[in-house]
């Protein structure tokens, strides 16, 4: 049942589509789409970004853990080394700096109106992402093969049951927000 | 490449319409769906429920840098003809084009535009409050700023294999090292970077 529907191509782009709607709308919502609110997350004044994919995280990882448990739902794991997750996730942060949007925020900024995500990240994004297509071979026989870490996760790293992980990540975040607010964030 | 124009015309549709009703007074009854802003707890459960289907109904977590990438294959194959972008690597073998991400991305948009519209904070803004009470009203810095941290926005995204969407959100909540070590770096490169912007 759930596999005819993964392999119905029209039906998948309708369904990406909407639930594309609701996520764009919670970002609206959540105010994360907004340099302010993206900068002052950067500068440690504003915890809004913090908490809306903390909360994300926490809910999405609950209904995860059961829907796999009931074999409704597989992992999709991104592979993964330090040689190029990392660098690649420092040129991506400094982009988060300097353009005040990630890819999905600026989507949903160019939706409430913001023309510098239009005329100034969109075309960047667009060219970054070329420039890394052209040049990929380089980087899969190079950087990529420094200390490799695959698709390994948290529980299988510390040789732990899944949901014993899960819930220290939940404890975790609690804890982080209840600090947050305490402390007037 | 036909569905792909048609979507961004509609597209561009969609954003010139609110601007018509950004100046609209909002209606008297005040009502959750006209508040502008709602609890980032809320929304982010919300977008936690959005993953769900995602997972579920898709087969797939949320995402959104690697439609860009999908994106600048197609400007190229319109530009520069097929054969060159279809044997690159990094393609599949269908080449690039609109898929499941792409259209999750095109909603995205759409989404904001009617949680905007529906709140009366649409409004067409080319330079941040916060960037012009600190650089000043001139246009090009802050464009170049923009595009600079977008081209590095995609190229890091691509070399890390995903955004604060695909890593941060679906690579987390599935407990993937190597999503989190990303999360990490994104911020780490976002915290340096906006103090040295904003001593």
């Amino acid at each position: 049942m759930l596999q005819a529907i993964w392999n119905n191509r029209p039906l998948q782009l309708a369904l990406g589509f909407l639930m594309g709607i609701s996520f764009g709308f919670f970002l609206n919502r959540a105010g994360v789409d907004r340099y302010e609110v993206i900068l002052g997350q950067l500068l440690l004044t504003d915890f809004t970004v913090l908490k809306v994919m903390g909360s994300a995280v926490v809910v999405g990882m609950a209904g995860f853990i059961v829907m796999h448990r009931l074999g409704w739902v597989e992992y999709q794991k991104t592979h993964g080394s330090l040689g190029a997750t990392v660098p690649g996730g420092l040129l991506f942060g400094v982009g988060f700096g300097l353009l005040g949007y990630c890819p999905g925020t600026m989507a949903a900024a160019l939706g409430h109106g913001a023309l510098d995500a239009l005329v100034g990240g969109v075309p960047g994004i667009l060219l970054g992402s070329w420039l890394y297509v052209i040049s990929q071979p380089v980087w899969k026989r190079t950087v990529e093969h420094i200390l490799p870490f695959g698709d390994v996760t948290f529980d299988e790293l510390f040789g732990v049951a899944r949901w014993k992980a899960a819930l220290g990540c939940v404890v975790l975040f609690a804890a982080l927000f209840g600090a947050l607010e305490l402390a007037g964030y | 490449m036909a569905r792909a124009i048609i979507v961004t015309v509609l597209m561009v549709i969609g954003l010139a319409l609110p601007s018509a009703f950004a100046h609209a007074q909002p209606e008297a009854a005040a009502s959750v769906w006209s508040e502008a802003r709602w609890s980032p707890y809320v929304c982010g459960a919300g977008i936690g429920v959005v993953c769900w289907l995602a997972f579920l109904f898709s087969h797939s977590g949320i995402g959104a840098s690697g439609a860009f990438a999908q994106t600048a294959g197609m400007i190229e194959a319109a530009i520069r003809g097929r054969d060159r972008v279809w044997n690159r690597k990094f393609y599949s073998e269908t080449g690039p084009g609109v898929d499941w991400l792409w259209m999750l991305v095109a909603g995205v948009v759409v989404g904001s535009v009617a949680s905007s519209a529906m709140s009366g904070s649409f409004a067409w803004v080319l330079i941040p409050e916060m960037w012009e009470s600190a650089f000043g009203p001139s246009v090009l810095p802050r464009i170049a700023t923009a595009f600079a941290g977008g081209m590095l926005l995609g190229f890091g995204a691509r070399m890390a294999g995903g955004c604060t969407s695909g890593h941060g959100i679906s690579g987390a909540l599935q407990l993937v090292v190597s999503s989190w070590v990303a999360a990490a770096c994104f911020f780490i490169g976002g915290v340096v970077t906006a103090h040295l912007i904003y001593p």
